[in-house]
This record gives C-alpha cells, structure tokens and sequence, in this order.
C-alpha cells in the first residue's frame, strides 16, 4: 500500500512533468493548424520543416554556435581547472569567486552586462556576440565539472611522472589529462545542452538578423508557433534520447567502450 | 543605439594597466620556475573572465551611477524608489502650490515586491512538491531511482519556451483543459492570464532544480543512521524529523537557491502566460532597456536585482555553513 501510494506520487509528478511534452508531439502530427483541435494524423509539417529556410538557419545558428561555445569552453575551463588546482589558496579563492559569480548572477543581468559591453565597444552585436556570450557563460560549468576529478586525483602521480624523467607538458597530457576525462566530458556535455537551450542571455546578445531557435521562438510566440517548430524540436528530443541511450550503454560495457 | 558613449579614459587606463599587470606576471612566472607552472594555465581564462564579467559588471555599476550625458547622479535609484520621481521634481520647480501634486510613485517597488512574492511562492510550492518526489526517489526499496532521476531531465531537454508555449494550448480558453470541461457538462473557467497560470508555469520549470539537490543529499545519507534511530526506539515519523530532515537540509537549501534565483527574474513565462496582466522585475528590466532604451536606470535596476541576490545568497549560506549544497545530479 506504501510502496502504491509512493509510485503514484511520483507518477503524477511525472505526468506534470510531461503533459506539455506530450502535447507539443501531438500537434507536430496534427493535419490542421489549430492548437486544440485534432484534424488527423499528418506528417506534413515534417515536410515543410526541411523547406522553412528561416528554421533551417537558426537550426543552423544553435548547433554551430552550441558545437564551438562547448569545445571552446571545454578547452578554456580545464586548463583553467588545471591552474586553479595548482594554485595557493588565496589566488584560488579569488578564482572561485570569480568563477561563481556569473553563476550566481541572473540571466537576464547577465545578457544586459554583454549587451552593454558590445555596444560599448562598438561591435555589432550578431553571431559572433553570442558565440561569445555562450562562451562565457558556459566556462564555469566546466570548471566546476573538472575540479572535482583533480581534488580526488592522487597528486603523487604527476610528481612520479616528473621524477622518472617527464617533462611538465608530457605529465599533463598522459598523466593528468586520462584522470580528469570523465570530469571534462561531462563538462562539455553540460556546455553543450546549456547552449542548446539558452533563450535569455542569447535574446540580449544577438541582433534580430541572427536568431537561434530559442529567440526565433520567441519573436513567433505572440503571433503563434507554426508546428514546424514543433515537429523540429520532437526530431531534436528523439536524437538527444537516442544520444543518451548510447551513452548509456557505452557507459554500462566499459570494455566494449575502448 | 546612440546610447553608446566613447570609452571614458579611465577606463582605457584601467585596461591598459591590467593587460600590463599580466605580461609583467607572465614573465615573472616563467622566470621563476624556468619553464611554464601550472598556475599559469588559468591566465587565458582569468583573461576572458574579466573581459566577458569583470567589466561588464563594472560597466553596469557605470551606467547605473550616471545620466544620460554621462554625468554622475543618484537619481536612478531615485527614480527607482519613486517612480514619480522627474514628474515630481518638476512639480518642485514649479512652485509652492503644485507641492499638492507631489505624489510617491510606487510602480518599481511594487514589481519588486510582486516578484519576490512570486517567486517565494513558486519555491514553496516547488519545496513541497519536490521534498516528497525526492524522498520516494531515493528510497532504496524502489531500484529504479536512477532511471527516475533521467526521467526528470529528460523534460529539460526540449526548448522551455515550447515547452512553456504548450501550457498555453492546455489552459487556453478554446484550450484542451476547457473543451474537456465543456464536453462534460461544466462551464469553462479562465485559466489564462493571470497569476496562478503564471506561478503554474515557474512551478513547472523550476520543479527539477529543486528534486535534484534534495535527491542527492538523502542518496549521500547513511542508511545505517536511520537503522540506528530505530533501534534506538524512534519511529518513522521521530526518525525522518529527527534524522532526515536535518541531514538533507544542504540540498533543500540548494534547491532553494536554484528556484528562487531565477524566478524572481523570469521574463519569458509571465509575458506568455500572464499576457501582459502580470509584470515581473525581469520584464521591467527588459522594459527599461529594449523599449525605452533608458539604459541609466535599467542599469540601477539590474544593480539592485543583483545586490539582492548576493544578500539572500550569503543569508542562504549561513543557514548552510559548510556550503557542500547538493548540486545539480
């Protein structure tokens, strides 16, 4: 009876968690146009997804701009990860301050603080604003991914590897660097999806000429979402889930992972 | 965008002595040891982090001290204070017998305070919701608490705005919620545009920031503890006030921050849900700098959101003296 009651707690939150999703499925396979209203079963809009050049673009803008904002901020954040670690504690407290800070402020003062910092410095805001934007925004997530895994690294072993004849960078890339790899890959994952989904801070850092998919949606929602964009984010919700049911099993035969 | 001032010099010198400060380290570090140290790999991002943060912040702070013409004044925090505030300046100016006209403008606070009242609201509602989630997801007599956990950050996968957007479709007055109500003989009910449509929206997006901080404190508890307060003689309810409760309290804590943080300054949820009757201090912000373009007293406003966000934070770390906090997952 416990176990009962427990289960449908939590499936009730599920469904909370999900009505919304399953709606926005739905209308992706509506024939008509209306929200409410089922017009039968039709995959027309999939069709007009590939044809929709401005969907097509800011598809283009997210992934681009997800891609290089995560590997840059992965390349950004360990080494800064490394440095941090290897610091005494006062400069290392005043990095974790700085690194905490952005996390800690607001989205909507951090795309303000950019977009002030732009259109001071005159450049125009557009593509390369937001990249770096996301840029910034995402480094602190991957520092905070990667410490973790060189606070629990044995540090006898970079000193091992020094004493036997390695030069510092030799260590760091075969020593120090296959240690922190999980903690590095879940930080670039972490960037990644953060950037996919960022509304805010990109809304702030971008002209209206280049719009990811999130202010696309945006600059439609008053006037109405085509179920293009529906059908466009179930196509991306399917790729993530099956991305994440490879990870899965890659994660659960570590032998057949090599 | 004429609002662009050419960069004051001061700020040109502060630039220049900071890049000047780096190379002198920079030599003096490889000086030193004969070769790179590892400390120094964090320059590129202390670098980029002053750049991208530092001097924005700093720029804020510039624009929220200064008038339109770039000359220092308070009276954005004036104005934020008494909305009214160049009306009734002028009223001052005018003469004795406009003094009746004077009148505190209360627009400002009271966004604020609306948005605070939200916001606490949407975090009690998300604590009480989410405590029990996480308490049933980490029991141990239930083996799929980790395919649970995937289960609720799946639904963070897909764009919150669509996803927030097909709320709309549920409560709208043609909605699917009112046509199931219709077609079962009640009469429709208004649930759009207003303040529970809004605080169901931040309850809805919130509500995983608040599991997964919880849920990771009770899976890092001794199961061992609560064996022990039962042979000591607590029973269930003794045990969970006496033993649970306090030891989860980081990750409630954590839960807490991670709700009410960005829900006193969302912008997209109430203008989609709320329809422009519900204005929440993000809006004003946006307002303020997108529509007006009267970037001085967005500034100050923005400044005041993040002041009062590092007082509750480090009130909220002193409930939470170690700071270990359940982070995210």
């Amino acid at each position: 009876m416990r176990k009962l009651v427990k289960r449908g707690y939590l499936a009730l939150i599920l469904l909370f968690l999900y009505i919304p999703i399953i709606v926005l499925i739905l209308q992706s396979f509506n024939a008509g146009k209306s929200r409410a209203k089922w017009e039968g079963f039709s995959l027309q809009w999939y069709s007009e997804l590939f044809k929709d050049q401005a969907i097509m673009k800011a598809l283009y803008v997210t992934l681009s701009i997800a891609v290089i904002a995560a590997i840059a901020a992965t390349v950004l954040g360990t080494l800064a990860a490394i440095g941090i670690h290897a610091m005494r504690k006062r400069p290392q407290a005043v990095m974790m301050t700085m690194t905490n800070l952005p996390m800690t402020m607001p989205d909507i003062v951090t795309g303000i603080s950019l977009m002030i910092l732009f259109t001071f410095s005159k450049i125009e805001r557009g593509y390369i604003t937001m990249l770096l934007a996301h840029i910034t925004f995402n480094t602190p997530y991957v520092i905070l991914s990667v410490l973790p895994k060189l606070k629990q690294m044995n540090k006898h072993t970079y000193e091992a590897a020094l004493d036997l004849g390695a030069s510092p960078s030799y260590a760091l890339v075969h020593v120090i660097l296959p240690e922190i790899s999980p903690g590095v890959i879940t930080g670039l994952l972490l960037a990644f999806t953060l950037s996919l989904d960022d509304f805010v801070i990109s809304y702030f850092t971008t002209s209206p000429m280049v719009q990811n998919l999130s202010t696309l949606i945006y600059s439609k929602a008053r006037i109405g979402i085509e179920p293009t964009l529906n059908a466009l984010s179930a196509l991306m919700f399917l790729a993530l889930l099956v991305l994440l049911l490879i990870v899965n099993r890659r994660a659960s035969n570590p032998a057949k992972a090599r | 965008m004429n609002q662009s001032l050419s960069l004051p010099s001061w700020m040109l010198w502060l630039l220049g002595l900071f890049l000047l400060g780096f190379v002198l380290l920079a030599v003096y570090s490889v000086k030193r040891t004969n070769g790179i140290r590892r400390s120094f790999f964090a320059s590129p991002y202390t670098l980029w982090m002053v750049l991208f943060t530092i001097v924005p912040c700093v720029l804020i702070a510039y624009y929220a001290l200064t008038d339109a013409n770039g000359a220092f004044t308070l009276d954005n925090f004036r104005n934020f204070w008494d909305s009214n505030y160049s009306v009734n300046q002028l009223y001052t100016q005018m003469g004795p017998e406009y003094e009746v006209l004077i009148q505190r403008g209360t627009v400002n606070i009271g966004i604020l305070v609306y948005s605070l009242w939200m916001a606490l609201l949407c975090t009690i509602i998300c604590l009480v919701l989410g405590y029990p989630a996480a308490y049933f997801m980490a029991d141990r007599n239930i083996k799929i608490g980790s395919i649970l956990v995937v289960l609720f950050i799946i639904p963070m996968w897909m764009n919150f705005l669509l996803r927030t957007i097909a709320w709309m479709t549920l409560l709208e007055d043609q909605g699917l919620i009112n046509t199931l109500l219709k077609s079962l003989g009640f009469h429709s009910v208004q649930l759009m545009y207003n303040d529970r449509a809004v605080l169901l929206g931040m309850v809805y997006n919130f509500l995983p920031f608040m599991v997964f901080p919880i849920y990771t404190s009770l899976t890092k508890m001794d199961s061992k503890l609560l064996e022990a307060a039962q042979d000591l003689g607590a029973n269930h309810l003794h045990t969970f006030w006496r033993v649970t409760a306090p030891l989860s309290l980081p990750g409630v804590i954590s839960g807490i921050t991670m709700v009410f943080m960005p829900s006193v300054t969302t912008f997209f949820i109430p203008r989609i849900l709320g329809g422009g009757n519900t204005m929440m201090f993000g809006d004003l912000i946006e307002n303020r700098f997108l529509t007006e373009g009267n970037w001085n007293l967005g500034s100050a406003l923005s400044l005041i959101m993040m002041v009062l966000i590092l007082i509750s934070l480090s009130v909220l770390r002193k409930a939470d003296p170690e700071g270990e906090g359940g982070g995210m997952i």
